[in-house]
C-alpha cells in the first residue's frame, strides 16, 4: 500500500482497528506501463526531491529509476491541470495506456491487525534555515546527501564529481562532520546521529575512485567508526586511499573570489589559524524524526524520547511505551544498516510473541507454475547483462558485453538492464523467458553468493527449474577490482560471460530435496543474549534447550549496573533468569558444553556434556549461538603490577562495596582503549567510552570535588548517548584526546600516580596526579568461541568473533542453514544492541520452526551407475558419512558394486568427485563436464 | 608484447570465492589475468582439471580454499 497514510489507531493490543487515508496517484496502477511517455511530454519541471534539490524531475513522475511499484504519479501540487482544471492535460493525451486519472479521488481503508510496527525511518538535517556554512547562499556547500546523488550514476552528473557553481571538476573536497549533531548552538541538536563519519569516510572513499586525483580532508570533532569492521576501514580510507583527517571544528567557510572556491579557516591540530582553499564543501547532515512521523507518535500515543525518537526500553528494545506497538529502525534512535535490519527483525520477534496463538491463520502457499519439460530441446540460452547501476556500466563496456554474449553458441536472447535484480526487471524477465521459450539463463552482474536465490526464484516463477541458471560474476570479481582499465574489464567480463554460457549448457534440470524440521531450538550460552532469545522462542511456542557452561545464568551481564540510559540491570538481568528458569518450554543445561554437532537445518543433533562427564544428543531445527565475549586482561599502564590501576569491571565491584581505597581517592584517570584499536586488534570494543563517562559521572555526583579524568582517542558516546558526554563535561569531568602514537604513560610517585599525556589543545604534555587508574580494557572472543566454531563449521573474523553472512543484510544469519548468531560473540555491544539482536535471531529461527519442513538445495553428489564400479575410495573422504556401498548379485550370479548417497547428509562438497578415479560421482550443477566446458572456454581467449 | 599469464583459480564457494567477492566490496585491485572457477569446494577439483587447465593453456593454476 504505497501513498498511504495512518489517520487513526483505535483498539489495543491483539485487536487494533488502523485507519488509512491512501492518497491519489492520478494514475491507474493496473494500466501504466512506466514508459515515461508522460513525463517526456509534461512542461511543468519542479526540484527532484529524491535527487534531494540537485537536479529536476517533471509533475508526473516516479520517485526514482527502482521504484516499486513501478508506476508513475502526478505530483498535484505542481501540475498544470490540477490547479487550473482545463489545461494542459498533455500527458493523458500522450499515455499509450490511458492510465491518467485526474479525477483520481482519496481512499480510505480500515484494517484489522494484532500488533503494529513503527518502521518510518528518518530524513536528514535541513541546514537551510540555518545558513550553517554558508549552506543555500554558497552554491558549492552542498549536503551529504546531494553528494550522494552527484556521485550515482542515476543522479544529476551521472557520478561525475563536478561543483554545482559552474561545473568544474571538482579536485579539493572538505567534509564538515556534525551538521545538525552534538551541535546547540545552531542546530539545536544535542544528540550523535552515529552514522555520519562513516558515510561521509564511505562517501569520501567512493569520491576517490571516481577522481583519482581528488583530494579529500574530513573535518571531525570524534570519529565515531564503532561498529563491526569500521576502525579497519577508517585505517585503510587514511592510508591507502590518501584521505586526510583533521580533527577540528572549522570556523567559518567564505566564497574566495567569485568563481565558486571557498575558503575555509580553522585551527589546526598544532594550534594555529590556517586557511584553506576547497572546490566544495559537503555537510555531513545528522538524522533526525521528520515531522510527519511525530505526527504518527502522537496517533499511536507512543512516547519520545527528548531527541524525538521513539521511547525504547534498553531490556525491551523495540517495544513503544504503548502494548503491541513496535519500533524499529532509526525511529528509536539514529542509527546504521545492520542495527536497523537486526531491529526490523526484533520487531518481528515481539509482534509474534504476541501473536504466535494465531500463526498460519491467515497464511496461503506461494505457488509457481507447473515446470516446463525441457528434455531434448535445443539450447535456448538468454544472457541478462546488468549494469547495476554505475558498478558494473561504469567500468565495464556493458553493450560490447551483450553484442559478445549474443554471438556465443547456444544463446538466443540478450538484454541489459540498469538493475538486472530490480523488481520490475524480474517481472520483464518471466515475460521474456516465457515468449522466447528460453531454456537456460545466465546473468551477467555480481555475485551468486547473494544474488543467485533471488534469481531462481525468478525462473521459478518463469515455469523453468531453478538451476537452468548460470551468474556471471562481472561487478565484484571484475568491475570493481579492474576499476582503472575499462578495456581490461570488458574483455574480462566477455570472459565470463562465455564462461557461463559454456557451463550453463550442460546443466540439467535438478530437484530440491525436503527436510522435515524439527520443532525445538538450541540457544548455546546462557548471558543476556542467550536468555532472550530462548525466551522469546519460548514465547512464540518454541520448546529450547539453553546450554550454558557456567554454573549461573546472566553472562557478562552480572557485572554490569545501569545501561546508558539508567535502567538497573541487575533488576531486569533477575527478572530475564527467572523467566526463563520458571518457563516449561526451556531446558536449561548448565556446567555443560557442545562437544559435537552434526546435522544440517531442521535436524541438528548436538551432543553436550556436563561437568559430570555425562552426554546428551539434543535434537534440534535450529541453533542459535550466543556464547558472548570476554575481556582483555591488559599488560599495559601498571596493570596488576601496582594497586590502584583497575580495569573498568574491577573498578564498578569496588566502588559498589565501597572499597577504602576508592573512597579515599580524590583523582582518578580513565584511559580509554586499552587493547582495543591497538594493530593486534584494530576494533573499537564499543561500550567503554560510554562506561567510562558514566563512572565519571557518578564519580563527580557522589563528591564534585573529585578531579576526573578521562583520556580517550576519539570520544564515540554515540546516538543519544552523547548527553552523557555533556553532561560529564558540564559536571567538570576532563575529557583529553590522545593518539595512538603519543599513548599516556603511567608512573608510581609518592602518594599515587603520575599520569604523562599530551594535551592537544595546550600543546605541551600535562601531568596528572591521580589516586586511580581505571582501563577501559578490551572486549574480546569468548573463550569457547573457536571450538564451537570448528564444530559446527562457522566463519570466524581475523579477531575470533563469529562471522554473520551479510555484513548489513543478514546480521545475524550464518552462511550455514539454520545457525543464527547474537551477541558479544558477533561483536561488542552494549546491552540493548544484544537484546535486538537475539530478539532478531529468535525472529530467524521461527521462521523456520513454524514450518513443517524446508527445502534443501540440490547441489549434492550424483553416481553415475554407468562409471562406477563400486571401488569405494568415496566412501573414506567423505566428511559426511553420506555414501554408503550398495553390493547386488545379479540374476546371473554377477557380484555387482555401487555406492549411494544419503542426500539429507550430502552437503555438495565434492570430496568425492575429486577423488572417483573414474568419473563415476559428481556433484549436480559442478559435473566434470560443466566444470571442463567452464575450464576451455576460459582459456580460450 | 609484454608476457601476460593466463591464470584459472578454482575457488572454493565458502571462503576464496567469497574472499574474491571481498575484495570487490572492498575495491581492492588486482591485475585481470585471473579467471575464477567457482567450485563448493576445493575437494571437489579433481588432478585431471588441474591437468587439464595446462594442456588448454595455462600459465598457472590455483587451487583456493
Amino acid at each position: 500500500m504505497t501513498l498511504c497514510e495512518v489517520t487513526e489507531v483505535a483498539g489495543g493490543v491483539g485487536d487494533f482497528r488502523v485507519t488509512v487515508m491512501e492518497r491519489p496517484r492520478y494514475v491507474d496502477v493496473d494500466k501504466c506501463i512506466a514508459c515515461g511517455e508522460c513525463a517526456t511530454i509534461c512542461p511543468k519541471k519542479v526540484d527532484d526531491e529524491y535527487n534531494a534539490g540537485t537536479g529536476k524531475r517533471k509533475a508526473v513522475y516516479v520517485k526514482y529509476a527502482q521504484a516499486v511499484p513501478l508506476k508513475y504519479q502526478i505530483d498535484e501540487q505542481a501540475c498544470i491541470r490540477m490547479k487550473k482544471p482545463g489545461r494542459c492535460g498533455a500527458c493523458a493525451k500522450a499515455c499509450p495506456a490511458g492510465a491518467i486519472r485526474f479525477d483520481d479521488t482519496e481512499k480510505m481503508h480500515e484494517i484489522e491487525v494484532g500488533s503494529i510496527i513503527l518502521a518510518p525511518g528518518f530524513e536528514g538535517f535541513d541546514p537551510s534555515g540555518t545558513g550553517v556554512y554558508g549552506y543555500g547562499d554558497y552554491p558549492n556547500v552542498i549536503t551529504s546527501m546531494q553528494l550522494e546523488r552527484y556521485l550515482s550514476a542515476s543522479g544529476p552528473t551521472e557520478g561525475q564529481l563536478v561543483r554545482p557553481s559552474d561545473g568544474k571538476p571538482v579536485r579539493r573536497m572538505a567534509f564538515l562532520q556534525c551538521i545538525g549533531s552534538r551541535d546547540e548552538n545552531v542546530c539545536g541538536k544535542s544528540y550523535c546521529s552515529s552514522v555520519c563519519c562513516m558515510y561521509a569516510i564511505k562517501e569520501a572513499v567512493i569520491a576517490g575512485e571516481h577522481v583519482p586525483e581528488l583530494q579529500t580532508s574530513i573535518f571531525y570533532m570524534d570519529m565515531r567508526t564503532h561498529g563491526k569492521g569500521f576502525d579497519e576501514y577508517y585505517q585503510r580510507a587514511k592510508n591507502e586511499a590518501g584521505i586526510r583527517f583533521v580533527r577540528c571544528r572549522v570556523n567559518g567557510v567564505e566564497p574566495e573570489g567569485k568563481r565558486g572556491d571557498l575558503r575555509l579557516h580553522y585551527v589546526n591540530e598544532e594550534g594555529r589559524q590556517v586557511e584553506e582553499f576547497f572546490d566544495l564543501v559537503v555537510l555531513s547532515i545528522g538524522l533526525e524524526t521528520p515531522r510527519h512521523v511525530l505526527e504518527l507518535a502522537e496517533k499511536t500515543d507512543i512516547r519520545l524520547t527528548p531527541h524525538n525518537f521513539a521511547a525504547v526500553s534498553d531490556f525491551a528494545p523495540v517495544s513503544t511505551s504503548q502494548a503491541g506497538i513496535f519500533a524499529c529502525g532509526a525511529f528509536a534512535g539514529p542509527k546504521d544498516i545492520p542495527q536497523s535490519v537486526m531491529e526490523g527483525s526484533a520487531a518481528a520477534a515481539a509482534a509474534a510473541d504476541i501473536l504466535s496463538p494465531a500463526r498460519h491463520e491467515m497464511t496461503m502457499e506461494k505457488t509457481f507454475p507447473p515446470e516446463r519439460d525441457i528434455l531434448g530441446e535445443a539450447l535456448r540460452i538468454g544472457v541478462f547483462v546488468c549494469h547495476c547501476g554505475s558498478n558494473i556500466a561504469g567500468y565495464v563496456d556493458v553493450e560490447e558485453v551483450a553484442d559478445y554474449a549474443a554471438t556465443l553458441p547456444g544463446v538466443v536472447h540478450v538484454e541489459r538492464n540498469l538493475f538486472t535484480c530490480s523488481q520490475d526487471t524480474q517481472e520483464l524477465m518471466v515475460k521474456v523467458i516465457q515468449k522466447q521459450n528460453l531454456n537456460r539463463i545466465v546473468v551477467a552482474a555480481c555475485t551468486p553468493r547473494t544474488h543467485e536465490p533471488l534469481f531462481h526464484e525468478t525462473i521459478k516463477a518463469a515455469g523453468l527449474n531453478e538451476y537452468l541458471f548460470e551468474m556471471a560474476n562481472i561487478r565484484n570479481q571484475n568491475s570493481w577490482v579492474h576499476a582503472g582499465d575499462k578495456k581490461v574489464a570488458t574483455r574480462k567480463a566477455q570472459d565470463l560471460t562465455r564462461m557461463a554460457v559454456a557451463k550453463v549448457a550442460w546443466q540439467n534440470p535438478l530437484q530440491n530435496f525436503a527436510v522435515p524440521i524439527t520443532h525445538n531450538a538450541l540457544v548455546i550460552g546462557g548471558g543476556l543474549a542467550g536468555m532472550a532469545a530462548a525466551r522469546n522462542l519460548a514465547r512464540q511456542g518454541f520448546p529450547v534447550d539453553l546450554v550454558e557452561r557456567s554454573g549461573v545464568l546472566g553472562g557478562n551481564a552480572i557485572h554490569l549496573h545501569n545501561t546508558w540510559s539508567g535502567e538497573h540491570i541487575p533488576h531486569h538481568l533477575y527478572g530475564l533468569i527467572s523467566d526463563v528458569s520458571n518457563s516449561k518450554m526451556i531446558t536449561i543445561h548448565s556446567e555443560t558444553e557442545v562437544v559435537e554437532a552434526q546435522g544440517y537445518v531442521g535436524k541438528f543433533k548436538t551432543t553436550i556434556k556436563g561437568r559430570n562427564g555425562v552426554k546428551q544428543i539434543i535434537e534440534h531445527g535450529v541453533t542459535i549461538v550466543a556464547t558472548g565475549g570476554g575481556r582483555l586482561m591488559p599488560d599495559e599502564y601498571g596493570y596488576r603490577k601496582y594497586r590502584g590501576v583497575v580495569s573498568a569491571i574491577e573498578f564498578d565491584k569496588l566502588w559498589e562495596i565501597n572499597d577504602k581505597q576508592v573512597r579515599a581517592s580524590n583523582a582518578f584517570v580513565f584511559i580509554q582503549c586499552v587493547g582495543s584499536r591497538e594493530p593486534e586488534r584494530n576494533y573499537c570494543s564499543k561500550v567503554c567510552c560510554t562506561h567510562s563517562v558514566q563512572s565519571a559521572i557518578e564519580l563527580k555526583k557522589e563528591d564534585p570535588g573529585r578531579r576526573v579524568y578521562i583520556l580517550y582517542r576519539d570520544m564515540r558516546t554515540y546516538g543519544q548517548r552523547e548527553t552523557l558526554y555533556k553532561k560529564a563535561r558540564e559536571m567538570g569531568v576532563v575529557c583529553i584526546n590522545y593518539e595512538l602514537h603519543g599513548k599516556p604513560k603511567v608512573d608510581r610517585s609518592d602518594n599515587g600516580f603520575e599520569v604523562e599525556v599530551w594535551d592537544h589543545v595546550l600543546h605541551r604534555p600535562l601531568l596528572i596526579s591521580a589516586d586511580m587508574i581505571v582501563l577501559a580494557a578490551a572486549i574480546i572472543p569468548g573463550s569457547g568461541a573457536k571450538k564451537l566454531a570448528r564444530m559446527y563449521k562457522l566463519p570466524m573474523d581475523k579477531y575470533g568473533f563469529f562471522q554473520e553472512a551479510h555484513t548489513k543484510l543478514r546480521p545475524v544469519d550464518f552462511a550455514t542453514d539454520g545457525i543464527f548468531l547474537a551477541g558479544m560473540a558477533h561483536y561488542p555491544k552494549p546491552v540493548e544492541e544484544s537484546i535486538a539482536q537475539a530478539l532478531a535471531a529468535s525472529a530467524r529461527a521461527a521462521t523456520l520452526l513454524s514450518r513443517d519442513q524446508v527445502l534443501l538445495d540440490a547441489i549434492k553428489a550424483e553416481v553415475d551407475p554407468d562409471c562406477c564400479d563400486g571401488c569405494a575410495l568415496c566412501i573414506d573422504v567423505c566428511p559426511y558419512h553420506a555414501i554408503s556401498l550398495v553390493e547386488e548379485t545379479d540374476d546371473a550370479g554377477v557380484l555387482h558394486k555401487l555406492v549411494t548417497i544419503n542426500k539429507a547428509h550430502c552437503k555438495g562438497c565434492g570430496l568425492c568427485q575429486g577423488t572417483c578415479p573414474k568419473r563415476g560421482i559428481a556433484v549436480a550443477g559442478f559435473t566434470f563436464k560443466q566444470l571442463e566446458s567452464q575450464l576451455d572456454a576460459a582459456l580460450a581467449m | 608484447m609484454r608476457f601476460e599469464p593466463k591464470i584459472i583459480a578454482f575457488c572454493c564457494n565458502w571462503c576464496a570465492y567469497a574472499a574474491a567477492d571481498l575484495a570487490g566490496t572492498s575495491r581492492m585491485q588486482y591485475p585481470s589475468n585471473v579467471r575464477i572457477i567457482r567450485v563448493m569446494c576445493t575437494g571437489m577439483v579433481h588432478p585431471e582439471m588441474i591437468l587439464r587447465s595446462f594442456a588448454k593453456g595455462a600459465d598457472g593454476t590455483m587451487v583456493l580454499g
